[in-house]
């Protein structure tokens, strides 16, 4: 609802503005001492105060989100709220409106808008609010709105996991530098797109091809050699462990600590129904991936390579037997997979928004999660997997609070390990 | 050699003609029903068996008959989609592994599992049934265990000795050979004192010279009071130390009865014997295309 | 460069609470892995229990230290017990899974800003060793003790005193267990479950003591460590977890002492790493910024860790058949 659009006079009378306390100046001082604050031990903040009439309210849940960063607090009994953030970056600042007294709502604006950091580092996100109907995006609008970033989510988490499940299903390795690679992929895009000042069209698809590089050279340098020696399978997995260390901290090592972006991160919304309202990149992100699994899947049901791979999962020595060159199809799997992962961490760069050294540990459980729900080794299952686990990630934060997300699908992962440990889509092991 | 003598072969097992689920005069594991399937593949389908007790049973059959599927669901390594069994007249259905063990059924695998960084004596010592040491919190203070497992060490020097690895006993399994190893995990399925002891193919894998002296210590169980059923391709040793043989092809009994005359029963070659030639010949003649076609099922 | 600084710094890490901690996370670890081969990768969430088991209690509840330090242990048995009941009777690989993700709910449930009356969220807990009396339970007067690189204050000195008559009965457990029957069928399971549960050993009961026991040293590492500095759930991340095996690995999995020794040096190292990259830095002996230089030594712990997994995976004190990688 608009503010000026507010015809009702005596609404009008009743409408209350929040003071502009960024105006005002100072913006050290005026913070309240006993501010609710959380994350002070960041160098920024985003801070505000809550008021109606001029009447503080106290007890106002402030949640604040991006860059794969989220803090929530409860205003203070005089209003005010402050949420340090990690990083100089784009954040968006939602008040909830469900903890408001009855009848209050946000009347400019949405309740959730965004805030840039500016160079003071600090910056105050004020809310209109007062008695009103409450513009309240309906539960099933938000439902669905979140659904769609689900679906969004779960299409690059599904790019990544396909590549985990096809090397854990061909080598019978747990991948646990898979998680790098898909940061790789999105530090490549950096590289390319922003370092370089290439086109994005034209970052993009190098970022791809250098992922693909990456996977050829970690299984000519790396993974073949350990095959030949025949290391065992919890060997190899302690050898990724180290792999995903070393590249985790080498990645930090060019770029810092901090937060980067890829150009063009914050695109626009388009409305689409409802309140239903996605950006173009989310709109591009999920075209990408639904084509590229598309021909990825025409790869692995088609081609012999693909009939190979599936070859080797069922059985290697089998497919050995039978003529199909296991490592020469291993290969083309590890350089699959990297190529997947890193266009996954291109997205997921997008998604989030923003490019971290670390971002990529953050996403590996919930892409093993992805791929243990949909049966170990299973490349279709594994996409199954990472829709659902997209969808939950998305859609449990209406339910729980939103640093929690990540939680849900963690632990739907160890229920499905209780229940039905073959996954969804696999089969139960021989026993004995 | 000791195989020439024909052993005393136990008689009078069974009760009326020798049909597939004939009762038995004094049976030890009672079969009913048992079915297990594999997505679409029936594994085991038993409608009614029994194991005559103080005997040597032998279970044969080709190859994916559902030999090794019927062990792993009667000692609770695998369960059943439908089915009772009862052991000495106690039902074992749902009873974990471990347990069907402590009651005195005690298996060896078709995979050999030797322990293999853990000492031959180790091995044998960890077979010893009701150790206070095994306990946590005894464990801490040997006076608690120390003379047990004085004793234990000396009943499995003794089976060590009978199977010819006492000399062995320092050293690691995963150093022994894979007959020796067979030979371990048979004594070690000793140490637990069984009453019934299932072998799944003793002999697959062992020199005829090893199969000699492992023939010996199946017949020297029947002589101590034991039951065994085991599962062997090999048909000298069925027809010399077993004293009943039941045949499963597809899952069912086929045929059951003592083993001279089930070996020429037509039912039984064409099962088993007349497939059992059949590959056979498939190596000799290097018809190539049979074994892949085998391979490949 | 000052090599004074750089050489006492080294030799500081020898002994240090960190060091303490480490070391019972570790043998715990190689009573998971090294001796029940149970692929642990959740070892950070067992020491977060215990650290924030003691120091909640003490906060919110106003227990005292010792009651707070007990039911950190109990934290962490229970934990080792949600964890065993639906895995342990799956594959390996699954276990390691579910241990790290476990680990990760654990840590987001102390970080959410849901709980931060009774977590601290981000900011974590301080204060409970004043609160719950163990600062004055310190036995030793106010002064300096120890000598060159091993001088302490009393706190420290107090801290380190209870760490390692901690870690020395952990370690005596351990040893006492290992030799015992009890040790034998741990050992079995390791080598192969389905062999030992043929011979009538309960090998699920027998895995979670394994898991429980493992545990506890796990929450003990971490209560050592809240003993000394506050507990932040910054602290209780997966790389803790790779870290720890990575001082497991160096020392020997399937070794009693091993675990103890390879924390000592995986922290003298570091200490080292930490001294010498930004010295060189500094004296453009290496061309890389302060930051990077910090950042390098990870990169080191990394490419270490592999290289031993892969040459020497028996670690420096194992024996090369008694290699615990069996599968
Ligand atoms: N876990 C399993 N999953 C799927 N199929 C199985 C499984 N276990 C056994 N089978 C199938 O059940 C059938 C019976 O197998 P089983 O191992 O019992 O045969 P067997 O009689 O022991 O054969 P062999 O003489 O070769 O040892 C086979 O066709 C096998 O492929
Ligand atoms: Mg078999």
């Amino acid at each position: 609802m608009n503010f000026l659009s507010v015809g009702n006079p005596r609404r009008l009378l009743k409408l209350l503005i929040v003071v502009f306390t960024s105006l005002i100046i100072g913006l050290g001082l005026l913070t309240p001492a006993n501010a609710d604050t959380v994350g002070e031990e960041y160098d920024y903040a985003v801070l505000g105060n809550v008021k109606i009439e001029g009447v503080a309210v106290g007890g106002v849940r402030m949640v604040v989100e991006g860059s794969g960063y989220s803090a929530e607090t409860l205003t203070s009994d005089d209003g005010s709220w402050l949420i340090g953030v990690p990083t100089k970056d784009v954040y968006s600042v939602t008040l909830d409106e469900s903890t408001l007294p009855a009848g209050v709502v946000v009347l400019e604006g949405e309740p959730t808008q965004e805030v840039e950091l500016g160079l003071s580092g600090r910056v105050v996100m004020n809310f209109f609010i007062g008695e009103g109907e409450r513009n309240e995006v309906s539960f099933v609008d938000q439902f669905i709105s979140r659904f769609i970033y689900g679906i969004n989510f779960g299409l690059m988490l599904g790019l990544a996991s396909v590549g985990l499940s096809l090397v854990f299903g061909t080598t019978g390795l747990s991948n646990f530098a898979h998680g790098e690679m898909v940061t790789f992929g999105a530090v490549a895009a950096l590289v390319f797109g922003v370092f370089m000042q290439l086109p994005i069209w034209v970052a993009i698809p190098l970022a791809v091809i250098a992922s693909a590089g990456m996977g050829w050279s970690l299984d000519a340098g790396l993974w073949k050699p350990l095959r030949k020696k025949g290391l065992g399978i919890v060997q190899l997995m302690i050898v990724s462990i180290g792999l995903s260390l070393t590249m985790r901290y080498i990645i930090q090592f060019f770029i810092g600590g901090g937060t980067e972006q890829l150009p063009g991160f914050d695109s626009p919304k388009i409305s689409l129904f409802g309140a239903v309202a996605l950006s173009s990149n989310d709109l591009y992100s999920m075209g990408i991936s639904i084509a590229v699994i598309i021909g990825f899947a025409v790869w692995l049901i088609k081609t012999k390579t693909g009939k190979a791979t599936r070859a080797i999962s069922d059985n290697p020595d089998l497919a050995a037997a039978s003529g199909i060159d296991v490592d020469k199809v291993i290969r083309i799997v590890w350089i699959v997979a990297a190529a997947l992962a890193g266009l996954s961490g291109v997205l997921w760069a997008y998604f989030r928004p923003g490019i971290k050294w670390d971002m990529g540990t953050q996403i590996l459980l919930l892409i093993f999660a992805a791929v243990t729900l949909g049966g170990l080794g299973t490349a279709f299952g594994a996409l199954i997997g990472a829709l659902i686990v997209g969808i939950l990630v998305e859609t449990s934060g209406m339910f729980i609070p939103s640093d929690l997300k990540y939680v849900g699908a963690l632990v739907v992962l160890i229920g499905v390990l209780m229940f039905r440990p073959q996954g969804i889509m696999g089969r139960k092991q021989r026993i004995g | 050699m000791s195989s020439n003598e024909t052993p005393q072969k136990a008689t009078g097992l069974h009760v009326g003609t020798a049909e597939p689920g004939c009762k038995k005069t004094d049976p030890m594991l009672v079969i009913d029903h048992v079915k297990k399937s594999f997505g679409g593949l029936t594994a085991v389908d038993v409608e009614h068996l029994e194991i005559p007790k103080n005997a040597i049973t032998a279970l044969i059959g080709p190859n994916g008959a559902g030999k090794t599927t019927l062990f792993n669901l009667l000692t609770g390594f695998d369960t059943p989609d439908t089915g009772t069994w009862s052991f000495e007249g106690k039902s074992l259905s749902g009873v974990p592994s471990f347990k069907v063990a402590q009651m005195g059924q005690v298996r060896t695998f078709q995979l050999t599992k030797a322990l293999s960084l853990l000492t031959v004596l180790d091995n044998m010592k960890l077979g010893a049934k009701d150790q206070a040491g095994e306990g946590i919190f005894k464990s801490l203070f040997p006076r608690f265990w120390k003379k047990q497992d004085a004793e234990i060490e000396v009943k499995a020097m003794e089976l060590l000795k009978r199977f010819k690895l006492d000399t062995k006993k320092e050293d690691f399994a995963a150093s022994l050979s894979g007959g020796q190893r067979k030979l371990l995990e048979m004594a070690r399925a000793l140490m637990t004192d069984p009453v019934l002891v299932m072998l799944d193919e003793p002999m697959a894998g062992v020199n005829p010279a090893l199969t000699q002296s492992l023939l010996e210590h199946v017949l020297n169980l029947k002589n101590d009071g034991m039951t065994v059923l085991f599962v062997e391709h090999d048909m000298h040793m069925v027809r010399h130390i077993a004293d009943w043989v039941v045949v499963m092809a597809e899952g069912k009994v086929v045929a059951e009865g003592p083993p001279d005359t089930v070996m020429k029963e037509q039912a039984v070659i064409d099962a088993y014997l007349g497939a059992h030639q059949d590959t056979d010949l498939g190596v000799i003649t290097g018809r190539i295309d049979t074994i892949n076609e085998e391979e490949s099922k | 460069m000052d090599w004074g600084t750089i050489i006492n710094n080294t030799l500081a890490g020898l002994l240090t609470p960190t060091t303490i901690a480490f070391a019972l996370a570790a043998l715990g670890l190689a009573m998971h892995f090294g001796f029940a081969g149970l692929l642990n990768f959740g070892i950070a969430g067992f020491m977060a229990i215990g650290a924030y088991g003691y120091a909640i209690s003490v906060l919110t509840f106003g227990l005292p230290w010792w009651l707070g330090m007990i039911i950190g242990v109990l934290g962490s048995i229970a934990f080792a017990v949600l964890l065993g009941v639906p895995t342990l009777r799956l594959r390996g690989d699954y276990l390691a899974i579910v241990t790290i993700a476990a680990a990760e709910i654990a840590r987001l449930l102390f970080l959410t800003t849901a709980f931060t009356d009774v977590t601290g969220s981000a900011d974590g807990l301080f204060g409970y060793n004043s609160a719950g009396g163990f600062s004055s339970a310190n036995p030793f007067p106010p002064g300096s003790y120890g000598f060159g690189p091993w001088t302490y204050n009393s706190e420290t000195l107090w801290v380190l005193t209870f760490g390692l008559g901690v870690l020395a009965l952990c370690i005596w457990l351990l040893w006492a267990l290992m030799r015992s029957p009890w040790g034998r069928v741990i050992k079995g399971i390791r080598e192969d479950e389905d062999a030992v549960r043929a011979l009538g050993k309960n090998v699920f009961a027998y895995k979670m003591q394994a898991l429980i026991i493992g545990g506890v040293f796990g929450g003990l590492g971490g209560i050592v460590y809240a003993a000394f500095a506050n507990v932040s759930p910054g602290v209780y991340v997966t790389s803790i977890t790779f870290f720890i095996w990575t001082a497991l690995l160096l020392g020997g999995a399937a070794t009693i002492f091993g675990p103890v020794i390879g924390s000592v040096i995986f922290w003298v190292l570091q200490a080292f790493l930490s001294n010498i990259l930004p010295e060189l830095a500094i004296n453009g002996i290496l061309p890389v910024d302060g930051t990077q230089a910090a950042t390098l030594r990870f990169v080191l712990v990394g490419i270490g860790l592999m290289l031993l997994v892969i040459y020497r995976p028996q670690g420096i004190f194992g024996d090369k058949r008694e290699m615990t990688f069996v599968k």
